[in-house]
């Protein structure tokens, strides 16, 4: 068989963004897919006839802008569109309505705290300077501080440097931010327990910790660092689904000279001499390359795909050891037409942004509380949202797609596999609390595709279902991610390399990890470099 | 529009709201053109912003600044936490009267200027261009004050220029004559109570008067018509702006960021740094920001606002400011042709050691004529005194006209 | 201002331990120093009392881990009458089933696999070593960030060089875990949910956490980190219980000149312009001083003796912001014998009982304390202090004294009305490891930390005088602004436990003021 300068594994975003500019810099790239489609978990499938899901990923901000441009997204048909508001539904019938005109906003959170609707701002501009500073970092490889190699000397330089623009101020305020839990952090900003669940919300979005767990302020930015067309922290769809997002990025691969065998999924990486030689398939093909990239996470890469005689134990067992729970599920819903939540009638914006059912910190944290048990939260945390009232291609006139996105959910129940029994139970406890706020949903459904983490894995691979490839603690971010040591997108063997989300900077349809993958490849095979630096924003 | 009314679950259906002169500004509102200012609609331009602006300067212009954040504080403690809030002493404010002021967070950084206005012993009415009610409470730690925001509750006009004071009395106001320059008085009006205060972001002679919201029209009429013969005519915001330059008065957001907003701290500046040292009052024990301006004076300042009488008469719109030698010295922060003083003048931050009065700079200015592109580095020289200064504004009683 | 070497008298609120501690070097350096006192004993929450006719126990902190040793050593401290009745205490890991492991050094015995043993000694091994680069910061002024300071640089680039010099594999482990929670650690390393759950108690004792939160890992770290002579964490029993020491550091206080005056509650700090120029007690006196130097805690002090109104109003709310609820109780029983624990040996009562059987047990008892409920099963450790110092009670009686976690600061419902009902579910719990506890219990007093707040004076009730996390540690602590023990008001300075490198009866914090202010 054809020998390829690379090959890839695994069609999600990062895969492609990577086999992408790895073809850019005119390799001869293979990338190999399980499923018989591409995307990975930014897909759009048609599992309803006349619907469209976006069965995992949902909405696009972090995907960055320096990605979007220099893939030529934008020719290859991608169009991410911004939705307005969002809002945060109240067991008692009131609402906490986020809208895009400041003024309106400010009232609204008037509405429930004066006080609140001016501490905004200082919010704000606290988590802007926080994602100012980490934004610099998204499109770089974090340096290994143990290392006294010049490249990343120079990084840990860079890191200083920008660390000490802060000020004094600045960096002790970076210090707490890191380490304080989001609850103690939002005390320090509001008084409203509507208004901070609605900003606690989306601290604990795929995440394995509580909103009262140190360490959680910091997941705040990732939901809160991304952009839409410059506006910081704004979201968008991408029109067709976020499977858009995996086409335009397939298509400038192809065009590139890519090529991509589908349907069938790598049974092991070999390895000869502490070096790779290439994949071998379920189907019993195999195909040679010195340069493997694995977009799978950290532990199915080298537990499963790996000959463990070719790795290091102490190594197994870091991976092992890596954290990667899964702690969200997912219900995508056929409906026959727009639920009416009585809170919001009248309020056209709200409908089409993220709707929340949440009233306090306390109600969060004991949702959590429910999957440390094993259990799915028995009041669980949504974040749902209408993209065909924004989006007129993912449902037929009249009819509605919603996609519901579930917190916790466990990656075992009790510690055993789930059933599809349990998998159905789930899905009416989430139904059961969105027809608690708006009557009638249930007879609107004509089709639902509920998914727990065990479909997640399944389907797209994300070991134990979880969204972000490993989860976003301290112990596993720049340097540490996936594990100390190999934060550079370097294997254990020569030639392996990683781009998944496992990898610096983490989850999310954000590219990064793909791209700096890619520009640690060229540089080891000493090719010209096609992925681009950050944008400055000063 | 009152408190309550904003507050409806509703308000969503309305980005902006008419404020309580609206339909009086409408009929005046010749251009129909509005803006917006915080929650209500505001007018850039009634009819020319020229002849506007010559109203305020030559007769008497209505500005209306309802939208202004105003917060009232009460309580035993409010001349305390006044204090500590504000960098001025504000225990020499004597009831009746108001003063201008800023407040600074701990590094010393302005978060905001605005006037406060001892209504009567022991209660204040603070107003500024930015919400402040998350600082003042957070301020408010340890003392016994009332807080609340008054802004939606306090119609507010401002009637400037060198007749407004005829009209006033010619409305009935007596005795308004005898205010002295920050002085402040409540008239009997319409059944209820008018603020008057002799105050203003014009640099000439001038009024504010507060009123309940309900009685915003009748007070509007009254007074259009006690100035029919004394050239009394509606002000837009456009005309404001050029007025307050000339006055030399800084405006948030435009002459400053306000330390709540600054995402990059460095940006701020400090009172020292925006030429309000004699607003500071070291003698103060404890205020916010003390220990902080104390080092800054030790250390020097990094800014310097500064007022720019430029050659030439092309406005500097957006310039760089140089040394004469051609080294970056500060960019400019408000500029204008100015028809009173007949200059481009501007309002420019540099950077230390520069800002001297009487340095000689220089101003990068771009302009086009006919879409045509030109640049010309034009000299400018740093000044000390405000560009319109006349002594009618502080003459009491003042002269009619 | 005043230049401090001119320094006449220095006045310092509260004889708790670092209190005494900062006194003791201030005097020995030639200052006069003042010491008050608002209980009329020395040694704050480092402090023995009788809680019951005949029967005395230390009321706060009942264990000695972490007392410094230079600190001993410059005052002399045995000589001063401080002796231990027990080192070395073991831990004995209760399981409900009579099956109970002795912890002692890094050896585990009991129903433990050889490969937890293995992974015992290995985890002693790097938690000890991660712990030592924590215990060097103990003695430090804690740097300033970006001051421009040369010694500021200095002692940035020896903590950086402290981890480096951990080697790569340790440095790389200690960056990876110094952040994160027990849980995920112990998980990583043993199989054994009981030995899991006595280690995992460490990284919660007194904090709000349990063992899934993050920071737990530093809890345990920072429980090993004291500079002291014997192994890391190592345990001991002062005889006469923890007023021993407070006992000792007082007489050495007092040797060196300090004057001592307890049962002088101030009622606050007074200011003349911008400086703090002494206090006013309860009783009207004014006492005079060119330099303050509080015990007390960040919050009592700044908010409450100081007035938030002298303080600048950021510095101010950043105190407001600083976590200090406690959530550990106090259960003391006097008991007329020796109770029969289930699989223990009398003298095993004499080493240090933990009941955790396993890590969700410890997280299942924190839940309850997130929403302002007590424990429905508390975690606990117990000491028998009497089994090794016959002089805290009567002849053939004993003392029992717990930690029990978790109990709120504020309880939903009152402590009025839920303490007598938690003493219950603590007693019932105890019963199920010693069935005749409640029958040999002559008397019981739970101190909630509403009580803690009361009889030691420090918000919240918590006996670290503040949360002891990441976000609230060396140059966090209490707030940055006044972490260098100097604080943003002229001539007051902090010394207690509120500050770097905070709780723990360790003396560090009080060393440190006194280093801080003698060199100004």
């Amino acid at each position: 068989m054809k020998k390829y300068d690379a090959i890839v594994i695994g069609a999600g975003h990062n895969g492609i963004t990577n086999a992408a500019y790895l073809a850019k810099a005119g390799l001869s790239v293979l990338m190999v897919e399980k499923n018989p489609w591409i995307g990975g978990a930014s897909v759009s499938r048609e599992l309803h006839k006349g619907w469209m899901y976006s069965n995992c990923s949902y909405v696009c901000s972090l995907l960055r802008p320096e990605v979007y441009r220099s893939l030529n997204l934008a020719r290859y048909g991608l169009q991410v569109v911004p939705y307005g508001g969002s809002v945060t539904m109240a067991q008692n019938g009131d609402i906490l309505g986020s809208y895009v005109d400041e003024d309106v906003a400010r009232r609204e959170i008037a509405r429930h705290s004066k006080r609140d609707s001016d501490a905004v701002v200082r919010y704000h501009r606290d988590i802007m300077r926080q994602c100012r500073f980490i934004r610099k970092f998204l499109l770089r490889t974090a340096p290994d501080p143990t290392s006294f190699r010049m490249r990343d000397i120079r990084e840990m330089l860079f890191l200083g440097k920008e660390a000490s623009k802060l000020g004094e101020e600045g960096l002790y305020e970076m210090m707490r931010f890191y380490t304080m839990n989001l609850k103690d952090f939002l005390d320090e900003y509001f008084e409203s327990p509507l208004i901070k669940a609605a900003y606690a919300g989306s601290g604990i979005i795929g995440s394995a910790l509580g909103v009262m767990s140190p360490g959680t302020a910091y997941v705040l930015l990732h939901h809160a660092m991304g952009e839409v067309d410059g506006n910081p922290g704004a979201w968008g769809f991408a029109r067709g689904g976020m499977g858009a997002i995996a086409k335009a990025m397939n298509a400038c691969f192809e065009e590139y000279g890519g090529q991509t065998v589908l349907g069938s999924g790598v049974k092991q990486i070999m390895v000869k001499n502490g070096a790779v030689t290439g994949v071998a398939l379920d189907n019993g093909d195999e195909h040679y390359a010195d340069v493997v990239v694995s977009n799978m996470t950290f532990p199915r890469t080298f537990l499963e795909c790996m000959d463990a005689k070719d790795l290091e134990p102490s190594f197994l067992k870091k991976v092992r050891n890596f954290k990667i729970r899964g702690s969200s599920g997912k219900l995508n819903i056929a409906l026959d037409g727009l639920p009416d939540f009585p809170a919001l009638r009248g309020n056209t914006e709200l409908i089409k942004g993220d709707m929340h059912l949440i009233d306090s910190i306390e109600r969060l944290e004991r949702a959590y509380d429910d999957w440390k048990d094993g259990m799915w939260s028995q009041d669980p945390y949504i974040d749902m949202l209408i993209p065909s009232l924004t989006d007129p291609t993912m449902a037929p006139p009249g009819k509605h797609f919603m996609s519901v996105f579930v917190q916790y959910v466990p990656p075992k129940v009790h510690g055993e596999e789930w059933t599809d029994a349990q998998r159905d139970q789930f899905g009416q406890t989430v139904i059961n609390q969105i027809n608690d706020y708006a009557p009638g949903f249930k007879d609107l459904i004509l089709h639902a595709e509920v998914r727990t983490p065990r479909e997640l894995e399944n389907e797209v691979g994300l070991t134990e279902g979880n969204i972000f490839q490993g989860e976003l603690t301290m112990d596993q971010l720049m340097f540490n991610r996936p594990i100390p040591g190999f934060a550079q997108y370097r294997g254990p063997a020569k030639g392996l390399y990683m781009c998944g989300s496992s990898n610096h900077p983490g989850g999310g349809v954000m590219a990064a990890p793909g791209a700096n993958a890619a520009r640690e490849i060229l540089l080891d095979l000493r090719k010209p470099n096609t992925v681009p630096e950050g944008w400055v924003d000063d | 529009m009152k408190t309550n009314e904003l507050k409806a679950r509703d308000h969503f259906h309305h980005h902006v709201y008419p404020s309580p002169f609206h339909s009086r500004q409408a009929q005046a509102n010749k251009q129909n053109v509005w803006s917006r200012w915080a929650d209500y609609l505001s007018v850039p331009t009634y009819y020319d912003t020229s002849l506007e602006y010559f109203s305020a300067r030559n007769s008497c212009g209505v500005f209306d600044l309802t939208p202004m954040v105003k917060h009232r504080v009460s309580g035993p403690d409010a001349l305390a936490y006044l204090n500590r809030l504000v960098t001025r002493d504000v225990s020499k404010l004597k009831a009746g009267r108001v003063g201008y002021a800023v407040w600074c967070n701990d590094e010393g950084q302005v978060i905001d200027d605005g006037t406060i206005f001892h209504l009567s012993p022991g209660v204040y009415r603070v107003c500024s261009q930015e919400h402040q009610i998350d600082w003042f409470m957070t301020s408010a730690l340890g003392f016994d004050v009332e807080i609340v925001d008054e802004t939606h509750d306090v119609a507010g006009l401002a009637v400037q220029g060198p007749t407004s004071c005829a009209i006033l009395k010619k409305m009935g106001l007596q005795g308004v004559e005898n205010l002295t320059p920050f002085g402040m008085q409540s008239f009997a009006f319409e059944g209820t109570q008018l603020g008057v205060s002799r105050t203003g972001y014009t640099g000439d002679l001038g009024y504010e008067l507060w009123i309940d919201p309900e009685h915003a029209e009748v007070l509007w009429d009254r007074l259009f018509e006690a100035g029919k013969f004394h050239g009394i005519r509606p002000l837009g915001s456009e005309a404001l702006e050029m007025l307050r330059i000339e006055a030399g008065f800084i405006l948030a957001g435009v002459d400053f960021l306000p330390a709540q907003h600054a995402v990059r701290p460095t940006h701020t500046r400090s009172p020292l740094e925006l030429g309000l040292a004699w607003l500071v009052d070291f003698k103060k024990p404890v205020f916010t920001g003390r220990r902080a301006l104390l080092a800054e004076q030790k250390r020097g300042s990094r800014y310097a606002l500064v007022k720019l009488d430029i050659d030439g008469n092309k406005v500097a719109h957006d310039s760089y400011v140089y040394t004469r030698d051609k080294t970056f010295a500060g960019t400019i922060t408000s500029a204008m042709w100015s028809p009173s003083a007949k200059a481009s003048i501007a309002l420019a931050s540099l950077e230390a050691p520069h800002g001297k009065p009487g340095e000689e700079l220089l101003v990068e200015i771009y302009y086009q004529r006919e879409l045509k592109w030109n640049r010309v580095m034009a000299p400018c020289r740093v000044v000390e005194s405000v560009f319109w200064d006349p002594p009618r504004k502080r003459l009491t009683p003042p002269a009619d006209f | 201002m005043t230049s401090l070497n001119k320094l006449n008298h220095i006045v310092i609120i509260g004889a708790g331990h670092n209190g005494l501690v900062c006194a003791a070097y201030l005097a020995k350096a030639g200052k006069k120093v003042t010491v008050i006192e608002a209980a009329s004993q020395v040694g704050g929450a480092a402090a023995t009392r009788e809680f019951a006719p005949g029967f005395r126990v230390s009321s706060c902190a009942h264990l000695l881990t972490m007392l410094d040793k230079d600190i001993s050593r410059d005052l002399q401290l045995e000589s001063h009458g401080l002796s231990m009745a027990r080192k070395n205490l073991s831990t004995i890991a209760l399981g409900q089933d009579g099956e109970h492991l002795v912890v002692s050094g890094d050896q585990v015995d009991g129903k433990v696999s050889s490969a937890d043993q293995v992974a015992f000694k290995e985890y002693r091994r790097f938690m000890s070593r991660f712990a030592k680069v924590i215990g060097k910061l103990h003695n430090r002024i804690p740097p300033r960030f970006a001051s421009g300071n040369r010694s500021d640089l200095i002692q940035l680039g020896k903590l950086a060089l402290d981890i480096r010099l951990l080697g790569r594999d340790d440095m790389r482990e200690f960056l990876r875990i110094a952040g994160i929670n027990i849980y995920d650690v112990l998980q990583e390393n043993f199989n054994s949910d009981l030995l899991k759950g006595a280690l995992a108690m460490d990284g919660v004792l007194g904090a709000f956490s349990g063992p899934r939160s993050n920071n737990s890992v530093f809890t345990a770290l920072h429980r090993l980190s004291g500079n002291t002579s014997d192994p890391a964490g190592s345990l001991s029993l002062p005889r006469g219980g923890m007023g021993a020491v407070s006992d000792a550091l007082a007489s050495a206080a007092r040797k060196h000149g300090v004057q001592i005056r307890t049962s002088c509650p101030v009622a606050r700090i007074t200011m003349e312009g911008d400086r703090v120029v002494g206090v006013e007690l309860a009783n009207g006196e004014q006492v005079l001083a060119d330099a303050v130097v509080s015990n007390a805690d960040p919050k009592t002090t700044f908010l409450g003796l100081l007035g938030a109104r002298n303080l600048e109003a950021g510095f101010a709310q950043k105190i407001k912001n600083t976590r200090a609820k406690g959530n550990a109780a106090k259960l003391h029983l006097a008991l007329s014998g020796l109770p029969e624990f289930t699989g223990l040996r009398a003298e095993q009562l004499g080493e240090r009982l933990v009941i955790a059987p396993d890590l969700h047990y410890i997280e299942k008892a924190f839940n309850h304390c997130k929403y302002g409920e007590y424990s429905a099963r508390p975690a606990l450790e117990i000491v028998f202090p009497s089994v090794s110092d016959a002089s805290l009670a009567p002849a053939g009686h004993h003392v029992m004294s717990a930690i029990v976690q978790y109990a709120p600061h504020e309880l939903k419902g009152g402590w009025a009305a839920g303490k007598s009902a938690f003493t219950d579910v603590v007693l019932d719990l105890l019963e199920q490891y010693a069935p005749d506890i409640r029958s040999k219990a002559v008397m019981a007093e739970m101190l909630t930390p509403l009580d803690i707040e009361r009889e030691f004076r420090m918000t919240g009730g918590h006996w670290h005088h503040g949360e002891l996390s990441l976000d609230q540690f060396l140059m966090l602590r209490p707030v940055p602004g006044a972490a260098q023990y100097a604080t943003p008001v002229n001539g007051l300075y902090l010394c207690g436990a509120g500050s770097h490198p905070g709780g723990g009866v360790m003396g560090s914090a009080g060393r440190n003021a006194a280093k801080a202010l003698l060199a100004r």
